[in-house]
């Protein structure tokens, strides 16, 4: 038996949903993650009964789902709130398939952190530096910001590009939550909240869900819609300074380069063939870390990258076409990877990207992680 | 001097593992975590090192010199008691033996902070059994 099974174009998308995004009191993640399931299962077309495994992720119990949606699976995966999970979830849900564990996975994700008022800091996150007041992952893509500025000269007009271009690309998605689109000076004159990031570099917090359902490349071609297959993955983690919750004194580039690199080599592919990257963007920081760290720039450089629009659709390289974390929905990585889906299917209207045949996602967050996505 | 009754803001969870650095701490001490084994240094504490595995642990006394590698700061009080000190500073220091610190600016800085700026431990006592080490630029 070979030493490594070669995952490149055995899994494939099916199915994808999305929920509407935004303040849901009356109902809950189950509530929600049953909404998108059903949409995905309308999206391709499967009977529901066929699913044979399940991966569900800030769902507080895998078997309090499962019995909602009436599935005993043969594979249950379960993964905690955290959004470096989903590029992860979807790497053991293509391992599952390949090794034959299950034959149709659902991957469902739902948050409520809207309604129920999730902070994101403090007694909830409580750590080893509270006591000097450092709580909050946004306070630690603050750190890395105000360091990448002093090593290399980033400015916050350039990291505003990335804020600009994502709240564009919401403007063309009906369901995003923030679509009023902004300017750089908008951005230079909303409230710090850990300086020097201010409250246009922050993720929405909203609640939704959102679900994939993924079934082998061969499987696949019986369903509604195209399958759009998984071409290459890749990852690292980086676990040296993890008492510092999400942060890296290098800006998580070696681990980045090196889940990137994986999934190039394995879907034989190259920077100049990916024609629009979905990047997890908590904080707008870690885009430009993103940027670096596949080298789509030269390290430092992701601030001149980014400038003049350069991530809008019709730019250098459009990025987080559905407005990301920052504008459409803190779906945690999930809704980027639909994203990255519906634009290889070519579904995305005004903000389709021309000649979608191959779209990456990358996560550079502690578990890095990268997904090549191309037509089935 | 306050009690941890009637001090505001989050105190430490002391256990076995970290209670040495608070004791260090309060005696006018900056030590961190070394393998008796490899020698080591890490923090915050371990209860293995993380190296070589070993669970024979000691604590150390450091330079109190390292290394101010960014700082921010935080215009939302994620605690109540932070609250009367908006807008207020949080660094990161990596000490001159290695470990990296997330802390305070200390009483007695002056001027803009600068990324790379050589800084040295100060002691602010918190509460009667809690001291804070903090750091100034040199
Ligand atoms: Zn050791």
């Amino acid at each position: 038996m070979a030493d490594t099974i070669d995952l490149k174009n055995t899994a494939a998308v099916i199915g994808v949903g999305t929920t509407r995004y935004g303040s849901f009191p009356e109902t809950d993640d189950y509530g929600l993650a049953a909404e998108a399931f059903i949409t995905a299962v309308g999206d391709c077309g499967i009977n529901k009964n066929e699913v044979d495994g399940l991966l569900v992720c800030r769902i507080p119990y895998y078997a309090r789902m499962g019995e909602i949606l009436g599935l005993n699976p043969r594979w249950t995966m379960t993964l905690p709130g955290h959004g470096r999970m989903s590029g992860m979830g979807i790497i053991e849900a293509a391992l599952a398939l390949a090794t034959g564990r299950a034959r149709y996975v659902a991957l469902l994700y739902a948050n409520i952190g809207r309604s129920r008022r999730v902070n994101y800091g403090g007694e909830e996150a409580s750590g080893f530096w509270d006591p000097w007041g450092l709580t909050s992952p946004g306070a630690t893509h603050a750190m890395m910001f105000r360091r990448h500025a002093a090593l290399y000269g980033t400015t916050t007009r350039q990291l505003a590009e990335v804020s600009v271009a994502f709240r564009h690309h919401a403007s063309l998605n009906p369901n995003a939550v923030m679509r009023v689109p902004i300017t750089i000076d908008d951005h230079e004159n909303s409230r710090f909240i850990v300086e020097p990031l201010r409250l246009l570099d922050y993720c929405l917090i909203n609640d939704g869900a959102v679900c994939m359902i993924m079934t082998t490349a061969e499987r696949a071609r019986d369903f509604k819609k195209p399958p759009v297959v998984i071409a290459g993955v890749g990852g690292q983690e980086s676990y040296d300074n993890a008492s510092i919750a999400n942060f890296d004194i290098d800006f998580w580039y070696e681990p980045t380069r090196r889940a990137g690199e994986e999934a190039y080599a394995m879907a034989g592919i190259s920077h100049s063939d990916i024609a629009a990257l979905m990047c997890y963007d908590n904080f707008s920081p870690t885009v430009l870390f993103a940027l670096e760290g596949l080298g789509f720039c030269p390290r430092g450089e992701s601030g001149r990258f980014v400038e003049g629009g350069a991530l809008k659709v019709g730019g250098r390289l459009p990025m987080n076409t559905d407005g990301g974390h920052l504008s459409n929905s803190y779906m945690q990585g999930w809704a980027l990877n639909v994203e990255a889906v519906r634009q290889v299917r070519g579904e995305c209207g005004p903000r389709q990207v021309r000649d979608a045949e191959l779209v990456q996602f990358v996560e550079a967050t502690p578990c890095c992680r990268s997904i090549i996505y191309a037509r089935g | 001097m306050p009690t941890a009754s009637n001090y505001a803001k989050p105190l430490p969870r002391l256990t076995p593992l970290t209670q040495p650095f608070w004791d260090h701490a309060k005696a006018g001490r900056l030590a961190v975590q070394a393998c008796g084994e490899c020698g080591d240094l890490h923090f915050p504490p371990s209860p293995v090192c993380p190296k070589c595995l070993s669970a024979k642990q000691e604590w150390r006394t450091v330079s109190g010199r390292g290394t101010l590698m960014s700082w921010v700061v935080f215009h939302r009080a994620y605690w109540d008691g932070f609250k009367d000190e908006l807008p207020y500073p949080v660094c990161l220091v990596e000490l001159a033996e290695g470990p990296l610190l997330a802390t305070n600016f200390g009483r007695g800085m002056t001027g803009e902070p600068k990324v790379g700026a050589p800084v040295h431990v100060v002691f602010e006592p918190a509460t009667d059994a809690i001291t804070l080490p903090q750091f100034v630029v040199d």
